[in-house]
């Protein structure tokens, strides 16, 4: 008989095989309710996110919406081809990139000004009042900051003109929205004074987590509060900036689109466009679906090589992962 | 005393800082709080008496004329309920799936709970983009129809795990003595769990509701000709549009510009805008400790 056959340890490991699978099967049992409570979401999570990863076979045919996925010819890498020998794409990366810089530069260094001004401040109602009012730009859509935006830099009676009229800055409205060369600068003013209240709850956090020890001790050697905030707040939220600022290396190119939609008009295309409303206008609009996917794909894989060097760099410095 | 005295003595250098802040913070304030207040003083103005300017932050010629006009316009209203109705849907919707995938994950006896955590969060990195998605909800025939504002956002990785993080803060103990007396894990989840995971789920709640009021592109992405499906947003954004010069967009039609000749269109603007802000004006500072909170959990497990 078979079991005569097998030797001792055979039996043994199989035995425990089936013990292992037998404690596999009652734990899922144990685990139903569980199983019940995610695998309706996991389903979900597959055909929202992971399924349209399919879609990215697109970019190397020539779609035609009405025919099935076999009867689609197939290009190779064509669509790559004509984006990269596209003038319009080397314009949308410019305009993309640029606004991205100015973006994480002045969207780091605002907060971080208003975080550690906001925490010098002593009156805690003041305080509280000041921190509620900057976090309502954050809340409102960027439909309703577009339309606040361009009445206040708006040529009959904007704010912006008035005030720059009144100081004697400029004899006339200027027609801000209309002029190419200051695009960038709207979107990131408009960013700024959208996420700036919003974008200090992290700092804050972080400088009340520093000892109030060291500034006790900082007093003692006659620090002044300049020498306090220069010398221990700063310092203290040294790693957490630098954590948010490697972080938004990841997001390099993908700034939205927004913004530059509702802010943007024919009169500073050239210097609106950005690659998500380049995707939309060339790719969906002008019904070139493949190339539009290609677009999106070059998005997305530009988008994870930035994430893995930000990881990396990331690794080096603090010998931890952020993934 | 030594209070006073310590600060009569504190150093001119102090002293000045203290100006600096308050002078600082001071403006924030009002370059943030003025562009609103401008606005609402506009929505409530006569808009004939508008057009001559000098309105700062109270209403010149004060009249209701504006809100009327807008009130009586059909889409308006069919985008405020769809609007309104989005949000509570969304956001119930959206709450109850992302708490009861982080209840799964956040039980160290789940199986399943590294793969689903890694199959979640590449979710956050990977995205197939703007126009395969298009195709997707095209195939699942949901243009047109009301699930698009609801489906396609139902579970985001970032919000289940800020609550998972806030339930891993809760002892296993609880839930083994739950156990012990006869609940199932549905039960535990819906008895226990759940109310003891308040503070982040006002925080969640917060963000979905406010994603759900503010969102316009689905609408014009997907229901732009579907007018019993518009919402506020989508309209503000169209009146916007329209009557900025030279816009990239077409608008499909604008039945704003009919009522437009009775007020003019900057004060239809103001208006819509007030509108649309209010809501979440009446929310957002009650809820501030809860989502300071739930910001500072989120950032930390990145």
């Amino acid at each position: 008989m078979k079991a005569v056959t097998t030797s001792s340890a055979g039996v043994q490991q199989q035995t425990l095989g089936k013990k292992r699978e037998r404690s596999f099967w009652r734990t899922a049992l144990r685990n139903r309710y569980l199983y019940m409570m995610s695998l309706p979401f996991i389903i979900w999570v597959f055909v929202f996110s992971y399924y349209p990863l399919w879609g990215w076979t697109m970019a190397f045919q020539k779609f035609k919406p009405a025919k099935s996925f076999w009867e689609q010819d197939w290009v190779g890498f064509d669509q790559f081809k004509i984006l990269f020998q596209d003038d319009t794409f080397y314009l949308v990366m410019r305009n993309t990139l640029a606004m991205s810089f100015m973006g994480i530069i002045a969207g780091f260094a605002v907060p971080i000004v208003f975080a550690v001004l906001l925490n010098e401040v002593k009156n805690m109602a003041f305080k509280r009042v000041a921190q509620t009012i900057s976090y309502l730009p954050h809340f409102v859509s960027w439909v309703v900051v577009a339309g606040i935006v361009s009445k206040m830099l708006s040529t009959d009676h904007g704010t912006i003109n008035e005030v720059l009229m009144w100081l004697g800055l400029i004899d006339q409205p200027i027609q801000f929205l209309a002029k190419p060369h200051y695009f960038w600068g709207i979107v990131t003013v408009s960013d700024v004074w959208k996420e700036m209240g919003w974008n200090t709850i992290i700092y804050l956090a972080a400088i009340a987590g520093i000892s109030q020890e060291m500034y006790e001790a900082a007093k003692v050697d006659g620090a002044n509060r300049i020498r306090q905030i220069w010398h221990i707040t700063l310092p203290g939220i040294r790693s957490t900036i630098i954590i948010l600022l490697i972080m938004s290396i990841g997001h390099l190119i993908q700034i939205g689109f927004e913004k530059q939609f509702l802010l943007g008009n024919n009169l500073v295309r050239d210097y609106s466009q950005v690659l998500d409303l380049y995707s939309l206008e060339y790719g969906l609009q002008m019904s070139r679906y493949s190339f539009g996917t290609a677009v999106n794909i070059f998005n997305s894989v530009v988008s994870i090589i930035l994430l893995f060097a930000a990881n990396g760099i990331f690794k080096k410095i603090t010998k931890e992962s952020i993934m | 005393m030594t209070s006073k005295r310590l600060l009569g003595n504190a150093p001119l250098s102090d002293r000045f800082l203290s100006v600096v802040v308050y002078v600082f913070v001071i403006f924030v304030m009002i370059v943030t709080l003025y562009p609103f207040l401008n606005v609402l003083a506009l929505s409530f103005n006569d808009s004939v008496d508008s057009v001559r300017g000098g309105i700062t932050i109270f209403p010149r010629d004060l009249t209701l004329e504006n809100y009327k006009v807008i009130f009586s316009f059909s889409g308006l209203i069919t985008g405020f309920k769809i609007s309104v109705f989005r949000t509570v849907a969304g956001t119930v919707l959206g709450l109850i799936s992302a708490s009861m995938l982080a209840f799964t994950l956040s039980r160290p006896d789940f199986q399943g709970r590294k793969f689903v955590s890694v199959f979640l969060a590449l979710t956050m990195y990977v995205s197939g983009g703007l126009i395969p998605v298009y195709f997707l909800i095209r195939d699942l025939h949901m243009m047109g129809t009301f699930w698009v504002y609801i489906l396609p956002g139902l579970v985001s990785a970032f919000n289940v795990f800020v609550i998972r993080s806030f339930m891993d803060g809760i002892p296993y103990a609880l839930q083994e003595s739950a156990k012990l007396d006869g609940a199932n894990d549905f039960t535990i989840y819906w008895r226990l769990i759940l109310p003891m995971s308040k503070p982040a789920l006002a925080t969640i709640a917060l963000f979905l509701a406010v994603g759900q009021w503010n969102s316009w592109f689905d609408t014009y992405l997907y229901n732009g000709s579907a007018e019993a499906l518009t919402t506020l947003q989508y309209e503000l954004m169209k009146v916007l549009q329209s009557t900025t010069s030279g816009n990239n967009v077409d608008i499909h039609n604008s039945n704003m510009t009919q009522m437009m000749s009775t007020v003019s269109p900057e004060s239809v603007k103001m208006a819509i805008t007030i509108v649309v802000t209010v809501p979440i004006l009446l929310v957002y500072p009650f809820l501030q400790r809860y989502f300071v909170k739930g910001m500072t959990l989120g950032a930390v497990k990145g």
